[in-house]
Order: C-alpha cells, then structure tokens, then sequence
C-alpha cells in the first residue's frame, strides 16, 4: 500500500514536470496599466504572446491593472505584502517614490555590455529625465506622451482665420481665441476658444505654460520645488485670465475626461490634450481638424507623460535578465512601431520613427510627427520625492486660483511652503 | 448556567468570531498602533513618534475641511434620500398603471455599480454638452460648471449619492408599508382621521424600525460611500468635494503615508462609533419590537 | 383618498420615475447609438450594436458577470451561517465573556474592512491567498451588522417555543434550523438585500487583491473603460454597464411582484 501511494506520488510528480516548462524556465509577472482606450491592452498582449512564442523558456504573466493610479496602488500594496511583480509600467514620476520606498532596482547592473549602453543611449533625452536620477538609470521610456494642441480647422475658417496656422504664440492663442470664443442672442457661450482641462492633475498641461515661460518646476534630484517663483505665478496668470480677462476658456475646473467631446462637439475651438489622443481625435472628429506644438511664451516648452518600466526588488538574478531582455524586445523599433500606431503613444527610441512602418505612417497622417519634433522641447514632468502628495499640493494651488478662491501668487505661495516642508528631509 | 451551555455559546461563536477578530479587530488594531509611529519608507524604518501623527492633524487644514464636507454630506444626504425614500415608497403601495415599471426606475440605483453610473452622471453635469446644460439652454440659461466649482461639487455628489440611496432604502420601506395590516387605516379612516394624520400616528410609528434599519445603514454609508468621486471630482477643486474615507485612501495609497492614514482612521472610527452609539440609544427608545 | 389625490400621487410617482431612470435610459441611448450621438438626442439618430460588441470584445465580460455571482453568492452563504450562530448564541446563551463579544460584534458594524484595506492584505497574502475569489470574500464572511440584527429579531421570538421544541427533545441546532431561521425570513431577506448590493458594488478592495481574469469582479471589469487618459467613451462604458446589469435589472422587472410579495408576506420590522 505504501509502495503503491509513493510509487503515484512520483508517478504524479514527473508527469507535473513533463507538463510544466523546461527546465531552468524562469516565471515573470508584468503589471502594465492603460490609459488610452480597451484596445491597448489586448495589443501588450498579443506583443507578449509574440515573445512568449519565441522564448519557450521563458513565461510571463501579463495583468493588466487598471488605470495608472490603481497600478502603483496595487505595485506598492503588492510590494508591501511581499508580493511584488517583477516588472511593471508605472508612471515616470513614480520614481522618486519608488526609490524611497526601496522597491525598484536600477537597470545599470543588467545593462554592462557595450551594446546594452548603446541600446540605453538610444532613448530621446527627454524621456530620460524622468527616468535617471543620481547617475542611475531608473526607469526605461515605454508608453510615453506629451500634450499637443488640436484644432479646429472648420472653426477657424467660420471665424474668419486660417483655417491651416494655428496659434505659435500665447498673445496669438489669446486673440484666436477671441474670434473663436462665439455668444448667443442671450450672451451665452456656445463655442469657447480654447480648452485647457485642469482637473485631476491639472500640474501637468500647467507644465506647458511653465515651460514656455522658461521656468522649471521641481530640480532634477526632487527634492526643492520652485512653485512660488515669479515666472509659475506669471503662467498661472495667464491660465486664470484666459477664463476671466480674456474671456475665451469655459471658467472654473475643465474636466479632462470630457474634453475630447468636448472638442467633437464645437464646444471648444481648440484643445489641449496628450498626443495619446490622437487615434481617438482622427476616429471621432467630425471635422477637419489640426495637430501643433503648443504655443510659445518666452520659448516652446510641453512637459513629458506617460509611463516607464521599473525592475522591482526581490527577484532573482535570472528574473532580471529575462526582464530586461523581454524590455529591450519590446522597445525594439518593429515592437515599438506597432505600439505607437495602436496607441499614439510617441515612440520613445528615434530608430523607431526610421523603420519603413512608421515612415508609411507618417507619410499618411504627418500630426504624429507632431509630438516627436516637439520633444526638442520638452522638460521633465515634475517628479519629486513624496510625488504624489506634492503635486497635489500643487493641483490644489491651482484649483484655488483659477476657481478664485486665492490669487495665483498667494496659492503658489503657500504650496511652495507646504512643499517645502515635506522636501527639505530629502536633501 | 453550566459549563456545557457555556461551551456550546463558544462553539457557535466560534466560526463568526474568527473572521471577525482576523479582518477587523487585528487589523483596526495594528492600525491604532500604527498611528503612533512614523510611516516605514523603504531607506527609513518606523519610529515610535507618540503623538506627531496626532499634532500634525490638528494643524493639517485639508483634515478640518474634508471632516466638515463629510458631515454636511451626511447631514445633506441621509435626512433627504429617507424622505424620499418613503415616499417613493408610498407612490408604488398604491395600484396603478405602470407600477412594475416605476418601481424598477426606483430600483435602477441598487444594481447599477456607483463606479460605472458615475460616468452617466459625469455626462449629465459637464458644461456646454451635458445633459443639465442642454436643458438649462432650452430654457435659456447659460452655461453651468457644477463639478468645478468649489460652491457646487459637493452638493453635485450629494445629488448621485441620494439618487443612490432613495432607491435602495425605497425597497425596505415599500416592505414595511405592506406589512401594515390595512386594517389599521381603514379604522381611522372611518375615524375620520385625514391621510397626513394616519401617515404620522400610524404608518410612521410602525415604520419605525425600519427607519432605523435605513438610517444605520444610511448613516455607515456616508462614510463609506467614496467611488463616485473617484471619477466626478477627485475631491476637487482644492479639496472642497473630498471626504474622509477618500482623504484616508489618498494619504494611505496615492501618497503612501500609512502612518498618518491610520491616524485619520483612527478618527474615523471614533467618529462613526460616537454615531451611531448616539443613533441606536435615541432611536432604540422609539422603536417598538415586536 | 380623492381621485384628485390619487392623480396627483401617480403623477409625482412618474416625475420621480423619470428622474431616477435617468442615468438608464441615457446608458441605453448612448449604448445603441454611435458615439457621435452621445450628446444629440435626435429621434432618427442610426441604431447599431457597435459599442456592445467593442465592449464585449475589450474585456471578457461573461467571465467577470460569474466572478462576481459566484463571490455574492458565496458571500451571502458564509454570511447567513456565520452570522446566524453567533446571533442565536448571543440573542439565547448567557456566557461569560458575552457583553465584551458583542461589543467586539458593535465595532465591526462600524469599522468595516473597507477602511482596513493595508492591513487586510497583509493577512490575504500571508494566508497565501492573493488573486482569488476567496481573498475577495473572507473579510466579509462575518458580518457585524448581520450577526447584530439576526439576533435582533431573534430576540423578539418568544422563548416558549423554544422550550416547547426542547421537550420535544431538539438539540439547540435543530430548535435554530426548525424555529428560528423560518421566523427571522423577513430580516434574512433585508439584511441579504443589503449585502448582495454592497458586494456587487464593491470596487476598491476587489481592485486591490484580484490580479487576473479569472478573479476580477464586474466593477473591476468595469473601470477598464473608466480609465480616462484619452476622454470617457460613453457608448462603449455604457454598453459594458448595461451587459453586467441587464440581466438583474430585467429580472426584477419579470419578479418583482415577488420580489415585494415576499419582503411583504413576512413583514420586515
């Protein structure tokens, strides 16, 4: 009887090998949030498979988690409990945060080869920002965006502008604005000139100002925000007027969510959105309409967006190889090609944009070269230690100005205090 | 009582108390505890800080205001979605046409997810396009920005919260008020007691313990109630629609300062239990069990 | 009653009917219209099934429907077992130790697992349990607000028949299976109600502890499309709300005189 019961247990053991992967196989588990639409998550997917397909070795369990919030929600709580993944995209800005929680590890160990440093030099530097900090590389640029300006051409022909120059600068965008922005027999609004959503995290299409006012935010160690400097309070100004003084933006908080349709509806004659909008705004638009850079101030200026893939602590030497190898095949300029015409997301490596897909996809709908030339331009998103608290410090500054309960000065004022205190333990 | 009895009261105990005891009491007391020590970072361990986590409370304003819009939503939404939840109630106790179909445009709130109809209601409140804003320009109005501004975000919440509420708690009053033999009102009728008079000396009396059913639940709900914000407002602007269950999941999971989420917790608790404490002693007097 | 009356009351009971159906009515207008007619309520606006099937083909909305039945259904059992022992044991036993349970019963009626979610992890993952369906439910298996008004009405059940049943020799299991349960149908039916609905809600503990297809919730299904980088599609969001929730909406139109009648038949008090 016993032999019997020891004789099955092997029996059932070596049929759970033979059917389990070869040997030496390492297991990975990926969380990826989405943030543009159903479609992206089937399209990590398929991209997974392909890999999986080609590397029988290796077995990844792609979850997608949500949205970019309930992804870091669930990385750290995951983490916390022991049971961190090893990899995951999350937002760039996160990294501070991760950092200081200890739970990511840089790439620079997995990357020594002479090759792997080519491969890391041949990111656009502007996404690099967000993902190195004290000569570590942190993150590597994966669903990456930046804000652009859409418009209207039909709009701007029935206003009596070109219909194919948008506004290159803030007093042009003010005075468009003026002749878009078109009132009823009572006086009411029906089409506003322009929309710059700030709900949510309004900090970030706020960057745009900042920038193009040539000042930056957070420095690149995160730990001392420049909130309250003349120039922010400046920007901010020219965010408050253009509902008040100048009349041509939708007063009070503008929902994010609903600007696109918004925008579809003639409700705004121009629009400031990520470029992850793009296929949303080419399938839904009901008329001829115009991608750009945002307008000048003092110089161009957007911020960067979107998400990185982070190593997370804990996982074997194999893990990380495997991690990054698979990293390094999706960012590839075929994988990544068919990344960005499935999403909008800007391809973060320049070879990318020379293989003969994207060119053809260029050639046809040039908006997506857009946000590419514009990242000449771009700066950091702000990222600091302690992110999330401090850029809510931040947001709530804004809210207070442009729903007027404060002055631009005065809210920046106290943010800058606020953060202050937070951030002065980091340095 | 013998010792037998006493075994068989923990036996039946038992199964409940474990769940109760390893999900709720563990964890509300590490919590406690937690609150009494700095938030573990990665690179920093805890520290014992005593009361820091406490001080840094009273001082912290955004506390003060999401405590207050917490207790204006629960003194704006509970007293309205009763009220109309009676007398939706009292509409569909009566026979008339179409009843099936009014009583499941009540009951619509009870199985559409919060999380999903917030968007329905996102569309209804959005300047220029939005439902409110159509009918607001037929009549000649302007436009309305009711979710950005500080004045109106919250009663804006407070609105999908009652549409929420009022029909899910209509279903228990629609059963108490059929559990009322007719019996009783047809003698006061005969009395010649006007409807008002039998609605607030019998119906309302017998309804009671209902009432106090729906109120608990109501009163737990305010509290708990956080997954349209999620989508209408994210709590803004500057805070002025964020309650505290959302202001505890910010601090302990956007901001990952465990330590002073507990503290938040921690008034949380305390809050509610004075509460309800104050509910059940006021309203168990009125209530008559049968 | 007068007529004037009546009419008056089927009136408000129409207006507040087309209010509260609202939300509703606009998820199946946009949900069988294209999304260009979200905002345009035009009568000869073209019918399609587009969304449903963009929805249908985004997320695997029949699995995510039985997830979340099958953690109701579960939970709702655990609850009802659980609950009704310590009821009966709270509501017919003295013991030493009763009032400070009971108390430890109160605090849970308050403290509820939704504000313990950190906490509550920890214990899920140390049970090796993460990304089940049964991690989704253990924290409400017991339910202090279940056990409190169980023994509530229990309490009102008058203790001869208790002592009747006993001479007839029941043990105490029987006497609460023969006696007990059948009277309390009533608040059994409530407190269900009550607990079907929260968990179907239930958003953010599911989000926290589900990694998989096989394990998410409607709700967490859900906010997929709730995820708003690229603006709300509200066709297609609501096509995916009217798929998971058609079925219970329909039902209670098709039961809901039962539905009532049996609410009624027992009387909740």
């Amino acid at each position: 009887m016993l032999a019997f019961s020891l004789k099955s247990v092997a029996a059932s053991a070596a049929i759970a090998l033979a059917s389990a992967l070869p040997a030496g196989a390492v297991d990975l588990q990926f969380y990826f949030p989405v943030a543009v639409g159903g479609g992206a998550a089937n399209t990590i997917q398929s991209l997974t498979d392909e890999y999986l397909a080609a590397h029988p070795d290796v077995k990844i369990d792609a979850i997608y988690s949500g949205s970019y919030q309930d992804t870091i929600t669930k990385v750290i709580t995951a983490a916390r409990g022991g049971n961190a993944p090893q990899l995951s995209v999350a937002l760039s800005v996160d990294m501070f945060t991760l950092i200081e929680e200890d739970m990511i590890v840089p790439f620079d160990d997995y990357l020594t080869s002479d090759e792997d440093k080519a491969w890391l030099a041949g990111f656009y530097p502007a996404f690099m920002e967000n993902s190195q900090t004290g000569g570590k590389t942190w993150g590597i640029p994966f669903q990456r965006s930046t804000p652009v300006l859409y418009w209207n051409k039909q709009a701007f022909a029935e206003a009596g502008l070109d219909p194919e120059t948008p506004p290159a600068t803030w007093e042009e965008m003010v005075e468009m604005g003026q002749k878009l922005t078109k009132k009823d027999a009572n006086g009411n609004v029906t089409q506003w000139g322009v929309r710059i959503p700030t709900s949510g995290f309004p900090y970030w299409l706020f960057q745009g100002l900042t920038t193009q006012n040539d000042v930056i935010v957070a420095n690149n160690e995160g730990n001392k925000t420049n909130f309250d400097d003349p120039k922010v309070v400046e920007a901010l100004q020219y965010l408050v007027d253009l509902s008040g003084k100048y009349g041509v933006m939708e007063p009070g908080i503008v929902e994010w969510g609903a600007t696109p349709k918004a925008f579809f509806e003639g409700q705004t004659a121009m629009m400031w959105t990520t470029t992850g909008n793009l296929t949303n705004v080419r399938t839904n638009a009901p008329f001829d309409f115009g991608v750009a850079m945002l307008p000048a101030g003092k110089r161009r200026g957007a911020p960067t967006g979107g998400g990185n893939f982070y190593l997370f602590k804990g996982t074997s030497d194999a893990q990380m190889r495997a991690a990054v190898d698979f990293i390094q095949w999706i960012t590839a300029p075929t994988q990544s090609a068919k990344w960005t015409m499935a999403t909008g997301y800007v391809a973060p490596r320049p070879e990318t944009w020379e293989t003969d897909t994207m060119k053809a996809y260029a050639a046809e709908f040039p908006p997506v070269l857009v946000a590419r030339d514009q990242l000449e331009f771009a700066v950091a998103e702000l990222s600091t230690y302690e992110n999330q608290r401090v850029t809510q410090i931040f947001n709530d500054a804004l809210a207070a100005a442009i729903t007027g309960q404060k002055d631009a000065a005065t809210a920046l004022k106290d943010a800058q205090a606020q953060a202050e205190a937070i951030l002065k333990t980091y340095r | 009582m013998s010792r037998r009895h006493w075994i068989q009261a923990w036996l039946l105990l038992l199964p409940a108390m474990v769940f109760l005891i390893a999900f709720t009491h563990v964890p509300a007391v590490t919590t406690i505890w937690n609150s009494f020590f700095s938030t573990p970072r990665g690179r920093r361990p805890s520290v014992f800080v005593g009361l820091d986590n406490y001080e840094r409370l009273v001082a912290d304003p955004v506390f003060w205001k999401v405590l207050g819009n917490n207790l204006w939503f629960a003194l704006g939404t509970i007293p309205i979605s009763i009220l109309l939840a009676i007398v939706m109630a009292l509409f569909v106790n009566r026979q008339f046409r179409a009843r099936g179909l009014v009583r499941m445009a009540y009951f619509t709130p009870t199985v559409l997810p919060l999380i999903a109809v917030a968007n329905i209601w996102l569309f209804f409140y959005t300047p220029g396009f939005g439902l409110i804003d159509q009918i607001l320009g037929w009549l000649g109005f302007g436009q309305t920005n009711l979710l950005g501004s500080p004045d109106t975000a919250l009663p804006a919440l407070m609105a999908v919260t009652i549409w929420k509420e009022a029909g899910f708690f209509m279903i228990f009053y629609l059963a108490a008020l059929q559990s009322i033999p007719p019996s009783l009102t047809e003698a006061a009728r005969i009395e010649g007691a006007g409807s008002w008079r039998i609605f607030w000396q019998i119906t309302f009396p017998l309804m009671m313990p209902t009432t106090l059913f729906v109120s608990v639940n109501a009163v737990i709900n305010s509290f708990r109630m956080v997954d349209h914000i999620f989508i209408l407002t994210g709590g803004g602007p500057d805070n002025a629609s964020s309650l505290l269950l959302y202001y505890i999941y910010e601090t302990s999971f956007r901001y990952w300062d465990t330590s002073y989420g507990a503290t938040l917790t921690v008034v949380m608790i305390a809050l509610l239990c004075l509460i309800a404490i104050g509910q059940v002693f006021f309203l168990d007097r009125k209530v008559h069990y049968k | 009653m007068t007529g004037f009356d009546r009419h008056l009351q089927t009136f408000g009971a129409l207006i507040l009917a087309a209010l509260w159906v609202l939300p509703l009515a606009y998820a199946i207008w946009t949900a069988i219209h294209p999304a260009a007619y979200e905002a345009h309520f035009v009568l000869n606006a073209p019918l399609t099934t587009d969304n449903f099937v963009k929805a249908w083909n985004a997320a695997p909305f029949a699995r995510y429907f039985l997830n979340t039945f099958v953690l109701v259904t579960a939970i709702l059992a655990a609850q009802f077992i659980l609950c009704t022992l310590a009821a009966y044991a709270f509501a017919r036993y003295r013991f030493p130790g009763r009032g400070f349970l009971f108390f430890l019963v109160l605090l849970q009626l308050l403290v509820m697992p939704d504000i313990l979610i950190v906490e509550n992890y920890r214990m899920i993952h140390s049970l090796g349990l993460v990304d089940t369906i049964t991690a989704i439910g253990l924290p409400y298996a017991a339910s202090g607000f279940g056990i409190f008004l169980i023994r509530q009405t229990f309490l009102t059940i008058p203790t001869e028949l208790d002592d009747a049943a006993r001479i007839e020799g029941a043990g105490p299991l029987t006497i609460l299976w023969r006696v007990y349960v059948p009277l309390a149908r009533p608040t059994y039916l409530a407190y269900g109600l009550v607990s079907v609905s929260h968990h179907w809600n239930n958003f953010l503990w599911p989000l926290i502890v589900t990694n998989s297809v096989e394990t998410r919730p409607v709700t967490v299904g859900l906010s997929i499309f709730s995820t708003i980088d690229a603006g709300v599609e509200w066709s297609v969001i609501n096509a995916a709300t009217l798929m998971t929730s058609g079925p219970l909406l329909i039902g209670f139109l098709l039961f809901q005189r039962q539905f009532v009648q049996s609410f009624m038949r027992a009387g909740i008090k």
